[in-house]
């Protein structure tokens, strides 16, 4: 029965995948700070982002893979990177009674998930499950501008769009139709550096923390990268004048 | 074709020997990676530190907590203790330290609970435990005994109980590492 | 090096050991044994140019695989429930993991583009001709034996696409009649892709990493008993013909090792994941399939040809027929000559089979729709009409152009030629 059903899923595989292929709207381009061979995070804003995603995407999507103490790395001070972690109660245990308990959580927790469970998620969204936002960024074709342009592409539908119940119109979204509704609304949070709140300001951040969640190697890689490559070069025309010398006398 | 120069040893040696020393620099460099991905990773680093609640320790009674995977002893001293570890001669012990540097506070006893011979654990944390000939811990593997302050007086253990860092957040919460 | 030895004209020298070195030579003669292999007892046709780089480069390859995925083995959780969280701790939290996976990656990749290049080499100069067949056979092996590895190891990461993919490839053997339900299921290890599969798949991929480097040994073996080929496809004559493995031949390829090296690196710390799928980010879920499964691209063609046949088994024995000519290769090419050089039409013919297998790379990676299925099936129709008819009916038919004497007078004239041209 199960082969059955895995054989059934490897044939309807094929036509979905022609009508999910060019479906989605091509994501707008934005010349992110971490492209490119030099390219490195913002801090300030991915900082802006953690208050966005706190404020905002932390009520149904989890970041499960990020801990507390790598905020350090955005800038955060060690005392405000704890100061986020203590706002979170970590299921620990069992204690000595052997009953599971919460605590506030600490530097080395990775980020509370918002449900326990993934069916709880389904439970409290209609259904549909959000997903894990520490790999969004790696996770999707065109990462970081997919992300600021889902976020900032909520629009009413066509007039022919037959719109299925709760859902929301969205071009970027495959198939248009997203279970998310528009989450950002200008001036949703407050940000501390002053800087104005707007939808699109907001998606710029949370898009930039995003991209330092799912890789925040992404600098230390450019960096040793560089080394690497100037090394190389020099190693590869070093080489290229030996064999020229071992090859020479021949002629 | 390069006209090379005839007799041109030298320059040729040089080109060699830089390229050569240049490969080996950059194969050296390459070997740190392997080196330290064997280092604790940065999610084990984090663990580090434990916070535990003493509070329910009775007067010389115990409790050995787990830290970085090791035990931890957490002994709650008797005034005879106390006073049988401050009255030892120091400058007779193997590993002579005094009370004083080893217990914060005197009645709160905190040391890591491997012997310093081979990486056993010894006994004395439960009641029924042998303690030694010094009222303190006893290592069954090889026979080390060690007193109420955890320092080594007989068998083979070259060093007393390692003190962890440790700190007192309040009076009945402690941090170690 | 350790002889203090000098000439190079003297092609059969015997290094002379004294010393410690000396003391283990005569009791274990190994650094004579290197030197009769890569060293200056091993003579090697002169006229050799940078294609020949990708032997030696295939073998680094396998090295950089090798001793990556050692470290990311020690790291790495083989549970159902571990996998993908244990590779994101490797990224993260490990030292330097994240170098050791992307080079880990992104060197499966270059090792198969590699491996292409050695393999069309072949084709084009046609080593894989009378002595040499077990040594093309060794290699033929060595290759699917690389393509199992890498498909384990994509499953590896836990990530949709290493489910979805081992879901489809073990379903492959479905096809097969009477016994396929059964023997998948006995792939599984259970009623679905998980916890037996993935583990049996740990354990192999790391084995067969290791068979794959014995394997590369007796390819060596074999190629030192006939010696390599060379461009003009002509037997070596003399010595005139050759010059010493090392220093000529270690320095050439150490110099297109360097280049590989750049190539890795730039894929490494610049866009490491531009061969990957998106979707392997995305934890495996059994209840959902991905909108778009291809296989890395180094599999794109074969996976074309298994989707021209519009039906399971074909599909399958299709994909199984398609590394299996190969095989036959050295029968069904009739040519006496081997080096396309001195064959006008298999020269056109080779430059049509590359072209061809590009096209099927392409096909593999589009939507099997509309027109994609007729160009997939008529490419891999050419694929195997290439191999099957043309290649044995060209060698009948084709005229060859003269061969020269021997390499070293080749060479002379190529070097007369281009002197003169410079004047």
């Amino acid at each position: 029965m199960r082969i059955a059903a895995a054989g059934l899923a490897l044939l309807s595989l094929l036509p979905a995948t022609a009508l999910a292929a060019g479906d989605a709207a091509e994501p707008k381009k934005v010349d992110w700070t971490f492209n490119g061979p030099f390219g490195t995070f913002d801090h300030a804003a991915a900082r802006r982002g953690l208050v966005v995603y706190l404020d905002v995407c932390a009520m149904c999507h989890a970041l499960r893979y990020v801990a507390y103490r790598n905020l350090t790395e955005i800038g955060l001070t060690e005392d405000q990177a704890k100061a986020v972690a203590a706002g979170h109660d970590v299921t620990d245990g069992p204690d000595e009674t052997g009953a599971m308990f919460k605590r506030p959580g600490g530097l080395a927790d990775r980020f509370v998930p918002p449900f326990p469970n993934d069916n709880a998620a389904r439970f409290a969204n209609g259904g549909a499950l959000p997903p894990d936002l520490s790999l969004m960024y790696k996770a999707r074709a065109h990462g970081a501008d997919y992300i600021y342009s889902l976020l900032t592409g909520f629009q009413d539908p066509p007039a022919d769009v037959q719109m299925a119940a709760g859902m929301t119109y969205n071009p970027y979204f495959p198939g248009h139709q997203t279970a998310m509704p528009a989450p950002l609304l200008d001036g949703l949070v407050a940000y501390e550096d002053g800087t104005e709140a707007t939808v699109d300001q907001m998606a710029r951040d949370v898009t930039q923390f995003l991209a330092w969640a799912a890789e925040p190697n992404l600098p230390t890689r450019h960096r040793i990268g560089l080394s690497v490559m100037i090394y190389l070069i020099l190693l590869a025309g070093l080489l290229y004048a030996v064999k020229r010398r071992v090859w020479a006398h021949l002629h | 074709m390069t006209t090379e120069p005839k007799g041109d040893g030298s320059r040729r040696d040089f080109l060699y020997i830089a390229t050569g020393g240049f490969a080996t620099v950059g194969a050296g460099t390459a070997v740190w990676p392997f080196i330290d991905q064997m280092n604790p990773a940065a999610d084990v680093l984090a663990l580090s530190s434990l916070e535990v609640d003493i509070s329910g320790i009775p007067e010389g009674h115990s409790l050995t907590v787990k830290w970085r995977g090791k035990p931890v002893f957490i002994r709650h001293r008797t005034a005879v203790e106390i006073q049988e570890a401050r009255a030892a001669s120091v400058a007779d012990l193997r590993d002579p330290v005094r009370d004083q540097d080893r217990a914060q506070k005197p009645e709160w006893l905190i040391v890591v609970g491997i012997c310093t011979h081979l990486g056993c654990i010894p006994l004395g944390q439960k009641d029924t435990d042998p303690k030694g000939d010094f009222g303190g811990f006893f290592c069954p593997c090889h026979g080390s005994h060690y007193d109420t302050a955890a320092r080594v007086r007989k068998g083979p253990a070259p060093r007393n109980l390692e003190v962890p860092d440790y700190e007192f957040l309040t009076p009945t919460l402690i941090k170690i590492g | 090096m350790s002889g203090g030895h000098e000439s190079n004209d003297d092609l059969h020298h015997e290094l002379k050991l004294r010393g410690v070195l000396g003391w283990i030579e005569y009791r274990l003669p190994i650094f004579n044994w290197i030197n009769n292999a890569v060293g200056t007892n091993y003579p090697t046709p002169k006229n050799l140019n940078y294609f020949w780089n990708f032997g030696a480069l295939a073998g680094v390859a396998l090295v950089i695989q090798i001793l990556t995925g050692i470290v990311l083995a020690s790291h790495y959780v083989p549970t159902v429930d571990g996998a993908f969280a244990s590779v994101e701790r490797i990224m993260r939290d490990v030292n330097y993991g994240w170098l050791f996976r992307y080079v880990h990656a992104n060197g499966a990749s270059l090792f198969f583009a590699i491996v292409y290049v050695h393999l069309f080499r072949n084709l084009y100069y046609g080593s894989y001709k009378y002595p040499r067949e077990l040594l093309w056979w060794l290699g033929l092996i060595i290759l699917l034996l690389m393509i199992i590895t890498a498909f384990m190891g994509y499953v590896l990461p836990w990530g949709q696409m290493s489910y979805w993919g081992a879901t489809v490839i073990t379903n492959l053997f479905g096809a097969i009649p009477i016994i396929g339900d059964e023997l998948v299921l006995w792939l599984w290890g259970g009623y679905s892709v998980g916890e037996a599969l993935l583990r049996g798949f740990y354990s192999l991929h790391y084995l067969l990493a290791f068979v794959i480097a014995a394997l590369a040994v007796v390819h060596i073996w074999a190629l030192h008993v006939h010696r390599s080929n060379n461009p003009l496809g002509i037997d070596i004559k003399g010595p005139q013909d050759v010059l010493p493995f090392h220093p000529y031949f270690t320095v050439k390829d150490l110099f297109g090792g360097s280049i590989y090296l750049i190539i890795l690196a730039a894929l490494v710390f610049y866009m490491p994941n531009a061969l990957g799928e998106a979707d392997n980010y995305i934890p495996a879920n059994p209840l959902q399939t991905p909108a778009h499964i291809v296989p890395e691209w180094y599999l794109l063609p074969f996976y074309a040809i298994l989707r021209a046949i519009p039906d399971k088994l074909g599909g399958v024995i299709a994909l199984a027929a398609a590394l299996l000519v190969l095989f036959a290769v050295p029968w069904l090419d009739t040519s006496k000559v081997r080096s396309a050089r001195f064959r006008p039409i298999y020269k056109q013919l080779f430059w049509v089979l590359v072209a061809d297998v590009f096209v099927l790379g392409w096909i593999g990676a589009s939507p099997a729709e509309g027109i994609y299925i007729t160009i997939g099936q008529l490419a891999s129709a050419y694929y195997f009409l290439h191999f099957l008819v043309l290649l044995p009916v060209v060698g009948k038919l084709e005229s060859p152009r003269p061969l020269p004497d021997s390499i070293a007078t080749a060479v002379l004239e190529a070097n007369r030629a281009r002197a003169g041209g410079r004047r």
